[in-house]
């Protein structure tokens, strides 16, 4: 039983949705068989298995919105619209990516798109988020930031002093925590002593809520309620969606801190499929227009990693440049 | 030329940047009602509102963040860090985010912050509320460094860097805060360009380069040295990134012997660097003498005020340091 009304969700943001969380599995699973061609050096952290929580969330933003996103951030920029040929070119370290092939996979930004940037360090996003929203109430715009970050990033000092200013300043920004339940290879059972880490939002004054984040109508819905609530200028929220990455920390991720079970069990909470067996259910969507989607999906992908593969690698002159504005 | 202290100059400076731009806006703890720790931005909130003059939490790491955040969407955030001690907790925004977001980026974004904060020993402050930080920022690709020896360096230099597209870390030194000195009247525009030295005493002999509160020091030191028939130039590099090369090497290639002078810690110092430079450049050639350093010891600031002076450049050591190389 549905713990919440999907009513005023229409049949074609649905399968928006399903499109784009299939974008990003089709997105990083094509970049995992780069990675074993050694085409991609450096860490790639795959969001396989969280897509619902950036297609959901994202969805619920409106023109002129922030995304402050993480090191696991394609599933972002994915949701946001972001560019697949200059992603997976950047991923690729080719000068027609987002960064002309020096922020990688850790660095893709989009400003156009609202995207402030995926980021190296965790938590960062958080502060920053503060700012951009600070921005927006100086500027007497009526946005919001849709800042993510994840369980581990709820131990950092950046975590708790962010959401501080932002409850005492009331700044429109919803704290989006991907709780996937791990910060590498450390369990958040050994690392915090709550189960759910909205009740920190207790510290703050803030509303937090607990949802399925591998449910992309309960992500979207709660989203866009704590959006409206920034909006109305009544301030922050922190969700936090319990998730998980099917893969390891990173490709290289041996993955020896956790079961095969375990694993198989989220597996089997696959969000792509939920929602896909879901529009099926209601006749939505019909099998053969699933089956459509997924094959122009492909498409794209196959034309974002020929994009990428054609483009050039930057000439040593090129680290020279942008270092100050 | 009125006279106007070093203080007020930096206000004069906020002050018309915030009424010329919009985008301009405070934030630091105790800025607004209190007027900041040094009192700099006494009175601001009164005129500008607590949206423009915004009082933070004790969250120096935060602050830093939300200061980059709010540059990377249109504004010009200047923050306020109470002691440059505290750079070590603002350090993670700072060289992480704000100076790299240009670059990792591929110059999508620009962060055209200032990071204010205050500086050095001699106010008893001890340990942890004396230290002088800067080449922990100057080591930093992206950052620019300014530290102002008057209040007419300070209201140009602070002016250039809001208008600066980059973020700039602007090192106040405390004991100069009560200094008056010539400033234009308001409304008269000057320019001090970021990058460009200034010579705050021409001379032949010797070249002093220094920074910050031992400007002052260097010349009194170089009345001395004139008093004795020596005439040393004194060079104020004002900024410390970029650093203006082509005045220290022709004035060392002029003068032939070189010494540099600062309140930091010898050790992995500025002054290192400033040697560097002139070693690595034609100017070698020019040296009638090794390159000296007169720096802080290598020791944290001690309470006790004879301990805290003894661990810092006094005008004698610097006047004996010159007369040394000058033997």
């Amino acid at each position: 039983m549905k713990r919440f009304d999907v009513s005023s969700v229409s049949k074609e943001l649905k399968i928006k949705m399903y499109m784009r969380m299939q974008q990003i599995r089709m997105f990083e699973t094509r970049t995992i068989e780069h990675a074993k061609q050694k085409l991609i050096r450096g860490p790639l952290h795959l969001y396989i298995g969280e897509e619902a929580n950036a297609v959901g969330a994202c969805a619920a933003l409106e023109k002129g919105d922030y995304v402050t996103s993480t090191h696991r951030g394609h599933g972002h920029c994915i949701a946001m619209g972001g560019d697949l040929k200059k992603m997976f070119a950047e991923i690729c370290g080719r000068t027609t990516g987002y960064c002309k092939g020096k922020g990688g996979s850790m660095h893709i930004a989009d400003l156009d798109l609202g995207i402030i940037g995926a980021n190296g360090i965790v938590g960062a996003g958080m502060p920053i988020a503060v700012g951009a929203a600070i921005a927006m109430d100086n500027q007497s715009r009526k946005n919001v930031i849709l800042c993510f970050f994840g369980d581990g990033a709820s131990n950092t000092g950046s975590f708790h002093e962010a959401l501080n200013m932002a409850s005492i300043w009331k700044l429109p920004i919803v704290f989006y925590c991907e709780n996937n339940h791990y910060a590498i290879s450390t369990s958040s059972s050994d690392s915090l002593n709550i189960h759910d880490i909205s009740i920190r939002a207790l510290s703050y004054g803030i509303p937090g809520k607990t949802i399925d984040g591998n449910d992309a109508l309960e992500v979207y819905l709660t989203t866009r309620e704590a959006r409206q609530r920034a909006v109305n200028g009544e301030g922050p929220t922190l969700i936090e969606a319990k998730t998980y990455r099917t893969i390891g920390h990173w490709i290289g991720d041996p993955v020896r801190y956790r079961t095969g079970s375990e694993e198989e069990e989220w597996r089997a909470k696959c969000p792509i499929r939920r929602l896909r067996d879901y529009l099926l259910g209601t006749k939505e969507a019909t099998e053969a227009e699933i089956a459509h989607i997924d094959t122009e999906v492909k498409a794209e992908i196959d034309e974002a990693e020929r994009f990428a593969r054609e483009s050039s690698d930057p000439t040593p002159d090129e680290a020279l440049s942008d270092i100050y504005a | 030329m009125r006279e106007i202290t070093y203080a007020e100059a930096i206000r004069e400076a906020l002050c018309e940047e915030m009424r010329a731009d919009s985008r301009v806006f405070l934030l630091g703890e105790d800025i607004g009602i209190y007027g900041g720790a040094f009192g700099v931005t006494k009175g601001m909130v009164q005129e500008f509102g607590e949206e423009r003059v915004r009082d933070t939490p004790l969250s120096e790491h935060a602050i830093t963040g939300a200061a980059a955040g709010a540059a990377m969407t249109g504004m010009r955030p200047v923050v306020e860090i109470m002691f440059s001690d505290f750079l070590t907790i603002a350090l993670e925004q700072l060289a992480n985010q704000a100076a790299k977001a240009h670059y990792q980026f591929g110059g999508q974004v620009s962060v055209p912050m200032v990071l204010r904060t205050a500086g050095g020993s001699g106010t008893g402050a001890a340990e942890q509320h004396s230290q002088s930080l800067e080449a922990w920022v100057c080591h930093v690709p992206g950052l620019k460094v300014v530290i102002p020896s008057t209040p007419y360096d300070a209201k140009g230099l602070l002016k250039s860097s809001i208008k600066d597209p980059n973020p700039v870390v602007f090192i106040e030194q405390k004991l100069l805060y009560r200094q008056k000195g010539p400033v234009p009247d308001p409304g008269q525009e000057y320019d001090i360009p970021l990058g460009v030295a200034d010579v705050k005493r021409a001379g032949t002999d010797i070249t002093i380069v220094t920074y910050g509160r031992m400007v002052p020091r260097c010349l009194e030191a170089a009345g001395k040295l004139a008093a004795d028939g020596i005439d040393a130039e004194v060079i104020d590099i004002r900024t410390l990134v970029p650093l203006d090369k082509p005045c220290i090497i022709e004035s060392v290639k002029k003068t032939g012997r070189a010494m540099i002078v600062h309140e930091a810690c010898r050790t992995a110092g500025f002054g290192a660097e400033i040697a560097a430079v002139i070693a690595d450049s034609e100017a070698f050639f020019h040296l009638d003498a090794p390159i000296r350093r007169v720096a802080g010891l290598d020791v944290p600031i001690p309470y006790n005020p004879q301990l805290e002076a003894s661990v810092v450049p006094t005008v004698e050591k610097i006047l004996a340091a010159a007369k040394d190389l000058l033997r």
